[in-house]
């Protein structure tokens, strides 16, 4: 499985997916995150592997 | 998905854009499309010493470090508001812009509010007419205050903040949701200078929020990440829900939203209204630039909340 970590709330999908099937399957809006994998940031196109975990930052704040 | 300009692997899609970068020519393009900004609504010049408003957020560190890049004059300025919130929100926001002015060798101007009235901002919220239920009522007037005043008083001919797309779409929904014609009038890049009130510019306006915090990121910007405990369930953040949504559909509706409205305001589209503004007039209390007969907002709020702080505050100013 993949670990999507969104403060402090993990959400898994299966490997496989791309980020953005990913970020639809578990109803997060692709443009209210940044998606860092092992420090890095990644796309929407890119491919997730079982094992990974990926860190999602939140982008919307008030004001 | 590749960098349009060298081929290698990108770090940020603008799907608005239809523009793809790689880390470096990310961190290229956004200061360029910054200085673009700044030169086309006239924001400052090189000869201007701006003060830029920083909360230890990731927008407001993100211009203060572009207009350094750019090489502008900028010095910062925190306003603690005391809110704890259950996390020391204002300590922890107060490190993170303290850290970045050290990194970079910056001047940081420090406003404590509690020193400067008495109470911070939830004290003053709960025993104020006007903060009663909504703190970021009273915040929101308080900072107004406080800006224009280290501006004037320490000679700042600019006074910028970090607000992005999202913000300005945010506020131009809730203002044509409510047609306040009067709010609609002032909003945009630049708020002129009038006597005793700093000229404002928001530099970052064209950029969306997820932009600013990938600059943020890419540049190794530490920035307070928590949010404010008074934002949640905030309209703001409900109505930049809204219109997510409808960018995650339509690519480009935000800013789009937003230029037009700029395009339809400079062809005037609220012509009538401005020709009607009133008049200011210095603030008995503070000196500051009011439409209020006598007293500005601020000093009559104080007032109501703080009694015997009213002339010592005056006397601080």
């Amino acid at each position: 499985m993949v670990r999507l970590v969104l403060r402090g709330q993990v959400y898994e999908v299966r490997g496989g997916m791309t980020l953005l099937s990913a970020l639809q399957k578990v109803g997060i809006l692709p443009n209210t995150v940044i998606a860092t994998r092992d420090g890095e940031m990644i796309l929407e196109d890119e491919i997730l592997r079982d094992g990974e975990e990926v860190r999602l930052v939140a982008v919307i704040s008030g004001g | 998905m590749k960098c349009r300009k060298c081929g290698q692997k990108a770090a940020v899609n603008m799907r608005h854009h239809k523009l793809a970068l790689c880390k470096d020519h990310y961190l290229e393009w956004l200061p360029e499309q910054t200085e673009r900004f700044i030169g086309k609504y006239r924001m400052f010049g090189r000869e201007d010493k701006i003060l830029v408003a920083v909360s230890g957020g990731k927008d407001s560190l993100s211009l203060w470090d572009l207009l350094i890049r750019l090489g502008y004059e900028a010095d910062g300025l925190y306003i603690g508001l005391g809110i704890d919130g259950g996390t020391g929100y204002s300590g922890t926001s107060h490190d993170f812009a303290l850290q970045f002015a050290n990194q970079h060798h910056l001047t940081l101007h420090v406003v404590d509010v509690q020193m400067e009235v008495g109470q911070p901002i939830p004290v003053l919220a709960e025993i104020s007419q006007r903060g009663h239920g909504k703190p970021c009522a009273v915040c929101g007037l308080t900072k107004r205050h406080v800006m224009n005043r280290i501006a004037r008083d320490m000679g700042y001919s600019v006074l910028a903040t970090g607000h992005n797309l999202d913000d300005e779409a945010a506020v131009l929904f809730g203002n044509t949701l409510n047609w306040s014609a009067d709010f609609l009038l002032r909003q945009g890049p630049v708020l002129p200078e009038a006597a005793g009130l700093a000229r404002k510019v928001k530099p970052l306006c064209r950029f969306y929020e997820r932009e600013m915090a990938a600059y943020a990121l890419l540049r190794g910007i530490e920035y307070i990440y928590e949010e404010c405990p008074h934002a949640e369930g905030s309209t703001s953040i409900y109505y930049k829900g809204v219109l997510n949504r409808m960018e995650n559909d339509h690519p480009g509706t935000k800013l789009n939203f937003y230029l037009r409205f700029l395009e339809a305001r400079r062809q005037g589209l609220f012509a009538e209204k401005q020709a009607t503004t009133t008049s200011l007039h210095p603030c008995l209390e503070c000196g500051q630039p009011t439409t209020a007969p006598g007293r500005c907002s601020f000093c009559r709020m104080i007032e109501r909340a703080v009694p015997a702080s009213v002339s010592d505050f005056s006397s601080a100013t």
